[in-house]
């Protein structure tokens, strides 16, 4: 399976079919290793989300780009309406109308998928890339059994027998922190309380062993006593089964405690992307800097927790230049004009013209 | 389930009862029983012998009681117009009302229900939005209408079915059915489509609205996010969970029929049960109408039970005493 | 629909020099600035977007609008009065519309048995179904809202009363219903059949059918807007109940209200013909469009097609276009399926 990860842009036809069947097993050892691939899983270029509306269109994701590595946790932070559910919508292409794709490229492991036919895009689905909501009571369907739904996601995906599949789900349940699965299998959905029902989320997401799971703020509607728990089983669970994660939350907190690498979100465009640690600790761009400042802290004794003044700015009336530039501290002439571009710097990335500056002197 | 099934009983013999309490009023109170049963020569004296015998001079809980135990029995009493006893008009007249409004019951539900599905599945199709034009004509037409039009077009200019009547019916012990002639069969055509079409299309319209709902729903996008079939998605999840409500509207819809087979009955002269209610009120014929209160009433009760049961099957929600979820963080 | 935007960007200019070039004005003129600025809002708002991007809305009320028109000014633009009995002559009985062979200039639609003229009866004809559907709709909703109101604002007691009626009720078709209480009525009262009479029985009997869906609404809500604070507040210092029901909780439920009952409207004008057709509604001599359906039905089968599938199409196109009206506004105010 590793090998296929290489694949990338060997004859597109042929890996689609290798696609089609759900049988990614077997790999040709003929065909050439990419080794520029070999970094990232998913690769995202200059992706544009947009919403026809009566007043035009409005473009609520502005090209993001950002890549995945085999493995880690990565965060995907912003405030509610800053674009990061639907960039992760639009990786599993489940964008919903009138929101479309209008530019860029996902590719997931060289391959693009974005524009992939439906029955190709849906194998993948489950098999390749899982998914998991923000509510667990929301996220089961209330007629079935969780049995049911964990075996027929199984079944669809791999070949075994009904049985197998019985006795997989069975495991996996045991795996999530579920005592009891054997008998628990048969319960439906509303036998179950919000944590174990995210757990049994958890285990459908995994069940046909994916590379990617996409977590939209899974912990958001869960009690906060049992959101470090969920957080850690995802972690856990994650890195057993060797499946990337992309974290989606409006909570940095949580981002610290689990990711790797971040992405901070603002207005549908990014603004800084980089190591956990370092935007955690020396976090560069303004709007970065905000949201740190306004996470609690145990060690530091802080008189009062800032605060960004103001609000996102709607999706029609985002201001020219710097998106953030009305509730900048920071805020020059240039940033009122012109629009900044991620700008490496140190280990991260940036866009903000304070450090445009400094990149155009370093350089 | 034991419980929820008493519970539900209960509901219904609640409703049964006023009804009966309606039905029972309007019998004694409205118009004067004695009166319409004897002569205008009929001394005074003679008709307080009358309502002696009758009982109606009894207290009226007494009187009501009676009257409970005879409907029990079947027993409303003579029709006024037809000089009867009218458990004997409604059993002559009971089968021909039934076979009309099953067949249309099946008609609303076997095309009404796909048809939905379909507008739901593909909302803008083209072929979506001609079922959509066609349904809100549909619900537009009132019920005689649609018969007008349809003797207008087969039985006048095309001159294909016959425009009223039950055709050639075969008696099968108390039973009589016009399913297995010919004649009958055809004289079935219009007037099933007519009582039919008004709850077809809202059964369409329930299960498209129902089915645009359920797939809004964060366990459909789940099901997709998993990666399962289109059908699977559809059929298997969207679908049973459109159930749920359409089984009780659904219920409901089919217990209206046999009410608005009254309609239908009368634009196609059909030997039904509704046909007699309506020459009832035409001539204040209260036993009958009082009894076919009763009676349509019955077969409500009867209804709403089933459906009642058919939603306990489809959603486990009810089947599972809640007490039992034993869920933990 | 260019001409209402065209007049919506002039009401825009009005109103930004009303607001900025003279904010001093004198009191009428920030009036008329005021009303400006809240026409300006209509029709900018949403509401008004999805209804001039609808044609099919559009169409149904304007064939709404003048189908009451019509029905309002009949007796002045009926070519006949069908019911001055003076003017009619036998002699032009049966007369087929004109554009038949055997048609007649002055009846377009032709005429009835009785020498009437069909477009005259249908235009006189719409009158009373219009108003019979118009009064039971209010009726229903007077009695719905009312009910709604007390049942979700008082509870207890008269709230279980009220709903386990409505309950009893709903699982009944409001035809059944309808006809029921028409036939006591009848029976109750000696001279239910004359004119003025008829028309009260039948309002009240179709009224009377259909208040369920009112009161469960407006209950509902009114549960919600119970718990609200300015209701709260109202309660504190000492408002009659009666008082914050009308006042306060009646403008804030009164939004889905509109929308039953504009759907009920259709079901109720399409209960009064289905009543009229089935010969207990409203009299022959005061004919509403089911009674002329009714009467026309005899002569079908004689070839006699336009006395009954004339007012037949009347009835249809007044029903069909109030129920697009009732669809569009559900849709409109319902934001879940934009």
């Amino acid at each position: 399976m590793h090998i296929l990860r290489h694949v990338g842009w060997v004859k597109r036809s042929k890996t689609y079919q290798i696609l089609m069947n759900g049988e990614f097993r077997f790999a040709t050892p003929t065909l050439h290793l990419n080794t520029e691939t070999c970094l990232s899983m998913l690769k995202i270029e200059n992706l544009t989300i947009r919403f026809d509306t009566r007043y035009g269109p409005l473009t609520a994701v502005d090209n993001v780009t950002f890549e995945v590595r085999p493995g880690e946790v990565f965060g995907l932070v912003g405030e509610s309406g800053a674009g990061k559910s639907l960039t992760g919508q639009a990786i599993i292409g489940l964008l919903d109308p009138p929101g479309y794709i209008a530019g860029g490229q996902i590719s997931l492991e060289g391959v693009r998928i974005d524009n992939l036919a439906y029955n190709h895009l849906r194998a993948l689905r489950g098999r390749k890339i899982g998914m998991i909501f923000q509510d667990p009571l929301t996220s089961l369907n209330p007629l079935y059994t969780i049995g049911k739904q964990l075996t027929e996601t199984i079944l669809t995906h791999t070949s075994v027998t009904t049985a197998e599949a019985q006795q997989q789900a069975i495991a996996l349940l045991t795996d999530v922190g579920i005592p009891g699965a054997a008998e628990r299998i048969n319960q439906y959905p509303h036998q179950f309380s919000g944590g174990m029902r995210q757990r049994v989320v958890i285990a459908l997401a995994l069940c046909a062993n994916p590379q990617l799971v996409i977590a939209d703020e899974p912990t958001t509607a869960l009690d906060v006593s049992i959101q470090a728990q969920i957080l850690s089983l995802l972690k856990q669970m994650c890195r057993e089964h060797g499946a990337a994660v992309i974290l989606i939350t409006h909570d940095m907190g949580v981002i610290s405690q689990v990711a790797q690498r971040v992405a901070v979100m603002y207005s549908g465009r990014l603004v800084e992307i980089g190591d956990v640690r370092q935007i955690v600790k020396h976090p560069k761009h303004p709007y970065a800097r905000g949201l740190m400042g306004s996470i609690p802290s145990l060690h530091h004794q802080v008189d009062q927790l800032t605060q960004i003044d103001g609000a996102m700015p709607r999706l029609t009336d985002i201001p020219p230049g710097c998106a953030f530039h009305p509730r900048c501290p920071e805020c020059f002439d240039l940033c009122r004009e012109k629009r900044p571009v991620l700008k490496k710097i140190a280990n991260s990335h940036i866009a903000c013209w304070l450090y445009a500056q400094e990149a155009h002197h370093a350089g | 389930m034991l419980a929820f099934i008493i519970r539900r009983l209960a509901q219904s013999l609640f409703v049964m009862f006023f009804v009966a309490l309606v039905a029972f009023s309007m019998f004694n109170y409205v118009g004067d029983p004695v009166h319409q049963m004897v002569g205008i020569e009929t001394s005074f004296k003679e008709r307080e012998a009358l309502r002696e015998h009758l009982g109606l001079n009894d207290p009226a809980p007494v009187q009501f009681m009676r009257f409970i135990g005879h409907a029990v029995q079947g027993e409303f009493g003579l029709s006024y117009q037809h000089k009867r006893p009218v458990a004997g008009l409604f059993k002559e007249r009971l089968p021909a009302t039934l076979e009309l409004s099953f067949v249309a019951a099946l008609l609303a539900l076997v095309v009404g229900v796909p048809m939905g599905v379909y507008t739901g599945l593909n909302r803008h199709g083209f072929l979506s939005k001609l079922f959509m034009t066609f349904s809100l004509i549909g619900i537009s037409l009132p019920t005689f209408l649609i018969g007008i039009l349809l003797i207008f077009i087969f039985a006048v200019i095309l001159g294909w079915l016959p425009s009223f009547g039950r055709g050639e019916v075969i008696t099968m012990g108390a039973w009589t059915t016009g399913l297995l002639t010919k004649s009958g069969l055809k004289a079935l055509i219009m007037p099933s489509i007519t009582l039919g079409l008004f709850q077809l299309t809202l059964i369409m319209r329930l299960v498209r609205s129902e089915m645009l709902e359920v797939l809004r729903t964060d366990y459909i996008k789940f099901a997709r996010a998993r990666g399962l079939s289109n059908r699977a998605v559809n059929f298997g999840h969207a679908l049973k969970n459109t159930l749920v409500p359409v089984i009780t509207i659904t219920g409901l819809q089919i217990g209206s029929i046999i009410a608005f087979a009254i309609i239908t009955e009368t634009v196609f002269q059909w030997p039904g049960m509704g046909l007699m209610f309506l020459q009832a009120i035409h001539n204040v014929d209260i036993p009958i109408m009082s009894a076919y209160l009763l009676l349509v009433a019955f077969f409500f009760v009867v209804i709403n039970l089933i459906v009642d049961l058919l939603y306990y099957v489809v959603d486990p929600r009810l089947r599972i005493d809640l007490g039992k979820a034993n869920g933990h963080g | 629909m260019w001409w209402i935007r065209a007049c919506g960007s002039i009401w825009e200019r009005l109103t930004v020099m009303g607001d900025s070039a003279h904010p001093t004005e004198g009191l009428s003129l920030r009036k008329g600035w005021r009303i400006a600025g809240t026409l300006k809002r209509l029709t900018d708002s949403d509401i008004f977007y999805s209804f001039y991007h609808s044609p099919v809305t559009v169409i149904a009320v304007f064939v709404t609008l003048l189908m009451i028109g019509s029905a309002l000014t009949a007796p002045w633009i009926a070519p006949h009065n069908p019911f001055d009995l003076a003017s009619l002559d036998l002699m032009d009985s049966h007369i087929p519309p004109a554009w038949e062979d055997d048609g007649d200039k002055r009846y377009l639609l032709g005429t009835d048995d009785q020498g009437r003229d069909v477009l005259s009866t249908i235009l006189y004809g719409s009158r009373i179904s219009l108003m019979v559907g118009f009064l039971s709709v209010i009726f229903s909703m007077v009695l719905g809202v009312s009910l709604g109101i007390i049942s979700g604002y008082a509870g207890g007691l008269a709230d279980v009363l009220i709903m386990r009626i409505a309950e009893i009720q709903i699982s009944f078709p409001a035809i059944l219903i309808a006809l029921l209480v028409d036939g006591v009525l009848r029976t109750l009262i000696p001279n239910a059949h004359s004119e003025r009479l008829a028309v009260i029985v039948l309002v009240f009997s179709i009224g009377i059918s259909g208040w369920v869906q009112y009161a469960r609404t407006v209950r509902s809500s009114t549960m919600v807007e119970k718990n609200k604070e300015y209701v709260q507040a109202a309660r504190v210092i000492g408002i009659h109940p009666v008082l914050i029901m009308t006042r306060h909780i009646l403008p804030n439920v009164m939004g889905p209200v509109l929308v039953i009952a504009t759907i009920h409207l259709a079901v109720a004008i399409i209960t009064e013909a289905t009543l009229s057709f089935l010969g207990v509604g409203v009299p022959p001599t005061q004919p509403s469009l089911g009674t002329l359906i009714r009467i026309g039905n005899d002569f079908l089968f004689s070839g006699e097609w336009w006395i009954t599938i004339f007012p037949s199409a009347a009835l249809a196109i007044l029903v069909l276009a109030v129920n697009l009206l009732g669809d569009w506004l559900r849709d409109a105010l319902n934001p879940k399926l934009r």
